[in-house]
């Protein structure tokens, strides 16, 4: 432990990308085997279940730090998180401990089947015997994710450093379900395994937003354009008569959508595709807003999948007949893939194509991004003909163009200290439209992001004072400043005050040549609904 | 009930009998200034009385002023109100403000720290009735390190930076923090650079206090002799073209803010020290103690958790609003600008 604590330590001590990747790789070289998988596993983000809620961790702490509970939650919403406001207020000590991380972890596992008494008596001892940042650490293992500054794409670098193994292959080796308990550094980093290969998908490609024109990427003839649909970017296994669907998020979601298990008996297997799940409500894509009562449940009703079922668009091909094609041109993936979804009667199994567009000119191009609300698309993705298909965030081969967002001006209302880096801040800020008849704001909205750090400090200082009433972390203000926020879609909504839900609000301007009579009512906003 | 000794007013904190403002904010006849930050020590009074030690700091900043300078523990009388300053350890020549009519005395503490800092006058504790206090860091997270540890962590870091061939940049409070840092940079690892604002508080404060030898960074300062320097400089001098100079850097602040790793990483801040002219969650809980008061009013900080902790062991305590900032002037990069930022007329409120 002391060793991944000094680590976070000094992860914490620099913004430098390069001292990070030097401090990560010193790691990787100096620790043992065990407590490698555990580090690598914390920083993809595969951490033990939570071993006790945060209720009673929050009353176990300040029963050591004797003070009151409502302290405690003051000083968490200033903090702005939780396990550094544990490590915060408990008593200072400059013990340390000798156990390893991996003996830390099996700790935290075992945590889960004990009594609430034993719970307890275990955190007492440990955050008592802990220096500051091996108690920061601790308590971050236990309360859950560990965003500490460091990406997986960081951490891949360093890796890659520390074992002289390329980044994509690491990265590869590292997608997918791994249990870091059951797994030995050997099998997840340096040996070829047969059986994880079976669930296994390949690390996303994804695209960097248009920056300049279009016409500016060259000749139009050697680009494929295709809608960007709004749902759920998944890769979709078969192989070995078994499915697997990953999303983005390299969670394993392939219970959720029922609808595909007939992939299997349609799609060969040692097929892998790249595609969206989207919303298919009466034949026809539905809005982001129907793909949300799918998202959050684990089973899936009967009535459920009868009013929103989902189909499988598919733009990509990343392995065909077992074998991994993602570096053939993306031409050829496209010739496979249509020849393979041909194949399909999507009345059987919802598989469709993502269709590419047929074009003569940039201006072609941009007449059809123009029509994308029409098609329920975002706007186009442009992809090179002859490009291969890469690993991680990328530049060059692949575009998003989106369509401009649409845009309302509204009041601010509410405001609410963010968390991490904006912890003390009021970022986290909910705007209201005018309903005419009532002449009363309503909330529409909220938006954590849009203002530059100069803007978010400056409205935070008003914020402070102009407060009308504090509501714990949530302040209301006296309405006054005007913004303007852009969101991706709209739809009605019965769940929402308003009346309608937006989809990825964000602040795009702060309007301070506006007053708030000049904002935006709710019917000009219901007005923008197709 | 006679209307009380000390009350809270749009311009500052006033004695009625007396006609006598403490630390105000906006320009008065009389006015007594507990230390020479910029949110207490205000430009504008007629008079000025304030320890003998801060008068050449405020005559530097405020320039041309009718200023009197008064000893520790020295009492003055006006209008039948007694009145003396006790030190109150935050920087040099900070004080605390004794009131005193009828025998009921208060206490302003302005800004101040129970750590003896070898830098300011130690905090003395002074009896009293009612204590006006500052509670910038008046959270149970906030906990200091003693300061001789800080200042090793300071030269160790510096001394690696060195050895890494990077210069050091380390970011403090132009009046009170930077001469702190000052005085216990190990002279033996390096040069000592300061950025101008600095340099011209460290020379009005030398004949106060020994302090090791520094070098002001000025349009002629070489590139290459900076190389493995600590360049001490305001906060404020973050992400101007000013630092540029300084490549390769590594930057540090030290600050109580420092303590939440989000201060540190939202202003991009490589290092964080937490060093504090403020009291810490304990020594706030100390010093109220030690006054033996009964009545406590918190002017700035964490206000509303603070008196309510307070209320709840007992104390008659409450939060008065005041323009005064603590140390928010570290924590972001200018506090001058929320002074574009004026609080609108509340008439909305009915919405």
């Amino acid at each position: 432990m002391k060793l991944f604590a000094e680590l976070i330590r000094t992860l914490d001590s620099t913004n430098k990308t390069t001292l990070k990747v030097e401090a990560l790789t010193r790691y990787f070289l100096e620790a043992t085997d065990k407590d490698k998988v555990w580090a690598i596993a914390i920083l993809s983000h595969r951490r033990p279940p939570r071993p006790v809620n945060t209720t009673l961790l929050r009353t176990w702490a300040t029963e050591i730090a004797n003070i009151p509970l409502w302290l405690f939650e003051e000083s968490y919403h200033i903090v702005g998180d939780l396990a550094e406001t544990i490590a915060l207020i408990i008593p200072a000590s400059d013990a340390s401990s000798d156990k390893s991380l991996t003996q830390f972890l099996e700790e935290i596992i075992e945590l889960k089947k004990l009594s609430d008494a034993e719970k307890k008596a275990y955190l007492h001892e440990n955050w008592l015997e802990l220096n500051y940042y091996e108690r920061f650490v601790f308590s971050k293992l236990i309360t859950g994710s560990f965003r500490i500054g460091v990406s997986q794409k960081l951490m891949t670098r360093a890796l890659a450093k520390a074992t002289n193994i390329d980044e994509d292959i690491l990265a590869y080796k590292l997608m997918g379900n791994w249990e870091p308990s059951k797994i030995s550094y050997t099998q997840l980093i340096l040996e070829e395994n047969e059986e994880d290969y079976l669930s296994k998908p390949y690390p996303f490609y994804l695209a960097y937003a248009l920056e300049n024109e279009a016409k500016d990427l060259g000749d139009v003839k050697d680009w494929s354009a295709e809608h960007k649909w709004d749902g759920i970017r998944s890769q979709v296994i078969v192989r070995n008569n078994e499915l697997f669907v990953w999303s983005r998020g390299e969670e394993l979601v392939t219970d959720k959508y029922p609808e595909f298990q007939e992939f299997i008996n349609r799609v060969p297997n040692g097929t892998v595709m790249d595609g969206e799940i989207l919303p298919f409500p009466d034949g026809a894509i539905g809005t982001f807003n129907d793909l949300q009562t799918r998202i959050g449940r684990k089973t899936v009703s009967k009535a459920l999948l009868k009013k929103v079922p989902v189909i499988l668009k598919v733009y990509d091909l990343l392995e065909w007949n077992g074998k991994d094609i993602r570096e053939r041109p993306y031409r050829e993936r496209r010739a496979f893939l249509k020849e393979l979804v041909e194949g399909v009667d999507s009345s059987e199994a919802p598989l469709y194509l993502s269709e590419s567009i047929s074009f003569n000119s940039w201006e072609e191009v941009a007449a059809e991004r123009e029509r994308s609300r029409e098609e329920r698309s975002e706007g186009l993705m442009l992809k090179k003909l002859d490009s291969p298909y890469l690993v991680g965030r990328k530049k060059g081969d692949w575009w998003k163009w989106k369509v401009a967002p649409l845009t309302i001006d509204a009041v601010l209302t509410y405001a609410m200290r963010g968390h991490g880096r904006r912890s003390n801040l009021f970022t986290d800020y909910t705007f209201g439209l005018w309903d005419e008849e009532k002449n009363e704001l309503v909330t529409f909205a909220k938006a954590y992001s849009g203002l530059t750090d100069a803007e978010f400090r400056k409205v935070d200082a008003w914020i402070k004072k102009n407060t009308l009433e504090r509501f714990g972390p949530v302040r209301s203000v006296t309405p006054h400043y005007v913004f303007e926020i852009a969101f991706e879609g709209i739809a009605e909504s019965k769940r929402h005050k308003s009346g309608v839900a937006t989809r990825f609000p964000r602040i795009l301007r702060w309007r301070q040549d506006k007053k708030i009579e000049d904002a935006n009512s709710l019917e000009d906003l219901k007005s923008l609904i197709q | 009930m006679n209307a009380p000794l000390l009350v809270f007013n749009d311009k500052g904190i006033y004695c009625e009998k007396a006609k006598v403002y403490l630390d105000p904010w906006k320009p008065v006849d009389h006015a007594i200034i507990s230390h020479g930050h910029a949110d207490h020590s205000r430009w504008g009074h007629k008079k000025y009385i304030t320890h003998h030690s801060n008068v050449p700091i405020i005559r530097h900043r405020l320039d041309e002023i009718v200023v009197t300078g008064k000893e520790w523990n020295e009492t003055f009388t006006i209008n039948g109100v007694k009145f003396s300053l006790h030190p109150a350890g935050h920087i040099i020549g900070s004080s605390q403000i004794r009131v005193e009519y009828k025998g009921e005395v208060w206490v302003f503490t302005g800004d101040y720290k129970m750590e003896d800092d070898g830098v300011a006058v130690p905090y003395e504790s002074v009896k009293c009735h009612s204590f006006i206090t500052e509670c910038t860091f008046g959270l149970p997270a906030f906990k200091w390190t003693p300061q001789d540890q800080v200042m090793t962590d300071v030269n160790n870091w510096w001394q690696q930076n060195r050895e890494d061939g990077r210069t050091s940049v380390l970011f403090g409070y132009s009046l009170g923090k930077a001469q702190r840092l000052l005085k216990y940079l190990d002279p033996s690892i390096g040069k000592i650079y300061t950025h101008g604002a600095i340099e011209n508080m460290t020379e009005v404060l030398r004949p106060q206090l020994k302090m090791p030898e520094t070098i002001r960074i000025t349009r002629d300062t070489k590139k290459d002799e900076l190389k493995g320097s600590i360049v001490l400089a305001p906060p404020s001098a973050q992400g101007t073209p000013w630092i540029r100079k300084m490549v390769p850097f590594v930057t540090a602040s030290a600050s109580g803010w420092m303590t939440f790793r989000g201060a540190r990483r939202r202003r991009a801040i490589d290092k964080g020290f937490v060093l504090s002219d403020h009291c810490d969650w304990q020594g706030l809980l100390e010093a109220i103690e030690g006054t033996g008061c009964e009545k406590v009013i918190c002017t700035h900080g964490y206000t509303e958790i603070f008196s309510r902790f307070l209320r709840e062991k007992g104390y008659d305590a409450r939060t008065e609003e005041t323009q005064y900032e603590g140390e928010i002037g570290e924590l972001e990069a200018k506090s001058e600008m929320e002074k574009d930022v004026e609080p609108v007329e509340k008439t909305a409120s009915s919405l």
